[in-house]
């Protein structure tokens, strides 16, 4: 059916961004979906084979989707700088707050499934355990992040004190690559692989910033 | 070994059936699928799930976990290696050397070693010491019954179980990761234990080559690491012998590795487990919650002798 009146070429430019919003969102759940498949309908969909720790599989996909858009995040202030499109900051949010509810996800599994909400078995294990204690404290100072995400506490916080709290990305990101490296074992490459891609994330800010 | 039959009370249901059947209800009732988001109707439709006679209250693992989860680092160190890796294993023909403190000191062919043991059905928990548990329909012999056949002279206080050693069939034993061949020993008093068994079969079927055929050792009430995989020699000795994990890393791994929710390992607690299949972890039973091997160990020190 056409319109009766025609959209300005300004109007329709804005029209495209929630399409690709919504994309950014379905991409953005997919893991979820996945996971719930291959628990529940024994991957009908996916292709998995049968899983024998489900638990297992829901730590492992939540953590890597956490870690994974806690870095896409990162890469959207660079992707502007070096492209000079615009829109992409408009996502950051988005992929910032993913990359905290995956991270949610992955924690509650933990305090849930493996520690069924005990405060003191919890708090024994976060404390002794280290490669435990540097992943909690990621998601610790995820929080205010998620918390001052929104418009208004832009505005409450002022762009420069929120710029400055916003900055606690970049240790979290570091402790997150920690608590990947030091679960496994042995040292294997796969945890490298990443803490590779953090330090070109952060060595490109720092370059960037000593440019200009 | 194939000739070798496992009778088992289900076989009018194939497992794979009433097992998945079961995994799926469980899974379904969690996840509220099938209108059963009221805790009660959860809770009754586990109930009504068929159980296994003998399995205690617990529900069977199962077989393409029991069969495809697996720590058998001769054939790699990831849980499904051995599943990948072990499926050319010859294990016919095999022989068993028996040596040592002992009456009849020669090779055995295997069928000529278990030849008239009454091979039975036996449904066991099974702890890993990394903190995972399973429920396995085991088929096998008591090792007592062996044992008395083989005639111990008085000198043997241990009995000693080592794996093949066969690089070429046995990736994982060209990395140094253990001293290979794997060894594994009992006190001889926990070997004539009536729980103690050498099976052959699981599930009704002979033994998968990644669960350790054709015989390997079963102790319920120890940690699975344990229970000595593809044995190819059981010798009897006087003094203890030299452990494959105790002597890797005897820090972490105990001789006795008794089954001890008190006794945490030194990088995690070993109070719970996670039943394979399950969401929650559970409490971890004393031996297991096989109490009646407490008496062995009457006066003895766990947390020194674990």
């Amino acid at each position: 059916m056409p319109r009766a009146v025609p959209m300005a070429p300004r109007a329709k430019r804005r029209d495209r961004i929630p399409a690709f919003k919504s994309l950014v969102w379905m991409a953005s759940l997919a893991p979820v979906a996945v996971l719930a498949d291959r628990i529940f309908l024994f991957g009908q969909f996916t292709g998995g084979a049968f899983v024998d720790d489900p638990v297992e599989l829901i730590q492992h996909w939540t953590g890597m989707a956490a870690m994974i858009f806690l870095f896409l995040t990162l890469s959207i202030t660079p992707l502007r700088r070096l492209t000079g499109i615009n829109t992409s900051q408009r996502f950051r949010r988005l992929l910032g707050l993913f990359s905290f509810f995956y991270a949610s996800l992955h924690v509650f599994s933990y305090f849930i499934f493996d520690q069924r909400m005990q405060l003191g078995p919890i708090a024994e294990d976060v404390l002794e355990r280290n490669w435990i204690l540097v992943g909690f404290l990621a998601w610790i100072l995820l929080i205010p992040l998620a918390v001052t995400s929104t418009g208004g506490w832009i505005r409450r916080l002022g762009g420069k004190r929120w710029n400055r709290l916003h900055r606690l990305i970049y240790p979290a990101a570091v402790l997150i690559v920690l608590h990947f490296i030091w679960q496994t074992k042995v040292l294997e490459m796969e945890p490298l692989i990443y803490a590779g891609i953090l330090v070109v994330l952060l060595a490109g800010r720092w370059w960037v910033r000593r440019r200009t | 070994m194939s000739e070798t039959r496992h009778p088992h009370p289900s076989e009018v249901t194939p497992e794979s059936i009433y097992v998945n059947r079961r995994t799926f209800i469980k899974r379904a009732s969690l996840a509220g699928i099938g209108g059963s988001l009221v805790a009660g109707g959860v809770w009754a439709r586990q109930k009504n799930a068929p159980r296994v006679e003998g399995a205690f209250d617990d529900d069977l693992t199962p077989w393409e976990t029991v069969t495809g989860y697996n720590n058998f680092y001769e054939f790699g160190t990831g849980k499904s290696d051995p599943k990948k890796n072990a499926q050319d294993f010859r294990t016919d023909p095999w022989a068993v050397e028996v040596t040592g403190e002992v009456r009849e000191k020669r090779t055995f062919p295997l069928e000529e070693l278990i030849d008239g043991l009454t091979i039975e059905e036996r449904i066991y928990r099974m702890r890993c010491v990394e903190g995972w548990s399973m429920v396995i329909p085991w088929n096998g012999f008591m090792l007592k019954d062996l044992i008395e056949r083989l005639g111990p002279t008085e000198d043997a206080n241990y009995i000693e179980f080592t794996t093949l050693l066969d690089r070429q069939q046995m990736p994982g034993q060209n990395s140094p990761i253990l001293p290979w061949p794997y060894v594994e020993a009992l006190r001889m008093d926990e070997a004539m234990h009536p729980l103690t068994i050498l099976a052959t079969g699981v599930y009704g079927k002979d033994l998968p080559p990644q669960n350790g055929a054709p015989i390997r050792l079963v102790v319920p009430w120890k940690y699975g690491f344990k229970g000595a995989k593809s044995i190819v020699k059981i010798r009897f000795t006087k003094r203890q012998p030299r452990t494959t994990w105790n002597e890797a890393i005897p820090r972490e791994y105990g001789f006795y590795a008794n089954v001890n929710p008190d006794v945490d390992h030194p990088r995690w607690s070993q109070a719970t487990e996670r039943r394979l299949g399950e969401f929650f972890r559970r409490d971890t039973l004393m031996f297991n919650g096989y109490g009646e091997v407490a008496s062995l160990y009457e006066g003895m020190d766990l947390r020194k002798y674990y």
